[in-house]
């Protein structure tokens, strides 16, 4: 009985968070429908992925027909964060919590479930809350993208360049915020987006190879510049 | 692309994503101590997303001009911590009313 209603709970939340999901994967499938994935691939992917950046990455290395090294490493890269919050999100665990409940709370991550369940009442998580949050939230990401698969190709072309550029802004909504406490992570933002500009117009690699070199070089040349605090 | 080629890529991204994402709560028990690696890890998904936006939003459009100014708009909006939702908005509807000029 109260496992169900912390799953409510779960449910409740992730609404909100889907109503987003659902707009922004569109733009997601539109990208996806380039890389030859049928809606019920997209769909599939896009439950069990949920991760905007990595999925993003993906379909076009694929549409750009990459390797399979190149597929794994801007997996890893794009998504790399998602160990940052695994890490925190053990924190908020029990320390008795079966190993199995520890794997499904984990898999729910992605940016927005990892608030919520932060952000969650008791001391510590239970497992039905992102898995609540996620079956929502997942279904609609995935819907999302298996609809802009389908009616990216009905919608007249004015309307999907416009929601085409739905994904970027999410991303933008990730990296901006923090970037006004950080003055050097706000450095470090400028500087990636005028390089890659840069390394776009000059350097004849696909924006995969680009994003993954870019990102090893930057974030190595900050870290040694600009290293985070012991505290934080 | 073959399908099998397609479903195996498939599989790789659910597969890798998903190991990231269980690896700190089963094997890493300990803490990272390392400040240089704990401080790229920490840089590594800002510069990610950042490198993936740009120069993208601009290519998608059909100037680079409109491109730029969903992009400049959209930094406002954050900056002014307005949700994922209405910062996504604010850059297709700026990039729809200037596609229609």
């Amino acid at each position: 009985m109260i496992k169900n209603k912390i799953l409510i709970e779960g449910i409740r939340d992730g609404l909100p968070i889907g109503a987003g999901y659902f707009a922004v994967a569109f733009s997601l499938g539109i990208i996806a429908a380039k890389a030859d994935l049928s809606s019920w691939q997209g769909f599939i992917s896009s439950f069990f992925t949920r991760a905007s950046a990595g999925e993003y990455g993906v379909y076009c290395s694929i549409a750009a027909k990459a390797g399979v090294v190149e597929i794994i490493l801007i997996t890893l890269i794009a998504n790399v964060r998602y160990l940052l919050m695994g890490a925190a999100l053990t924190q908020k665990l029990d320390p008795k919590m079966p190993l199995w409940k520890r794997v499904v709370a984990a898999c729910c991550i992605t940016d927005e479930v990892f608030g919520i369940s932060i952000a969650f009442k008791d001391k510590y998580l239970k497992m039905s809350y992102p898995l609540g949050a996620t079956l929502v939230a997942g279904t609609m990401w995935a819907a999302g993208t298996a609809f802009g698969i389908t009616a990216g190709n009905i919608l007249p072309n004015n309307i999907v360049t416009a929601l085409n550029v739905a994904l970027y802004g999410m991303f933008i909504a990730v990296i901006i915020p923090p970037c006004r406490n950080d003055s050097n992570l706000l450095y470090v933002v400028i500087i990636s987006f005028i390089v890659s500009y840069s390394c776009s117009l000059i350097l004849p690699v696909s924006s995969g190879t680009r994003t993954i070199i870019l990102t090893i070089i930057i974030s190595a040349i900050a870290a040694y510049i600009k290293p985070v605090r012991k505290d934080e | 692309m073959n399908s099998i080629r397609l479903i195996c890529y498939i599989v790789i991204m659910i597969g890798v994503t998903n190991l990231l994402r269980i690896l700190p709560v089963t094997l890493i028990r300990k803490q990272i101590t390392n400040r240089f690696f704990i401080s790229f890890l920490y840089y590594v998904p800002y510069v990610t997303l950042a490198v993936m936006t740009v120069p993208a939003i601009m290519e998608t459009t059909t100037n680079q001009i409109i491109g730029l100014i969903a992009l400049i708009l959209g930094i406002t909006a954050a900056w002014y911590k307005m949700s994922l939702f209405t910062v996504s908005a604010i850059c297709c509807i700026c990039v729809f009313i200037l596609e229609l000029i």
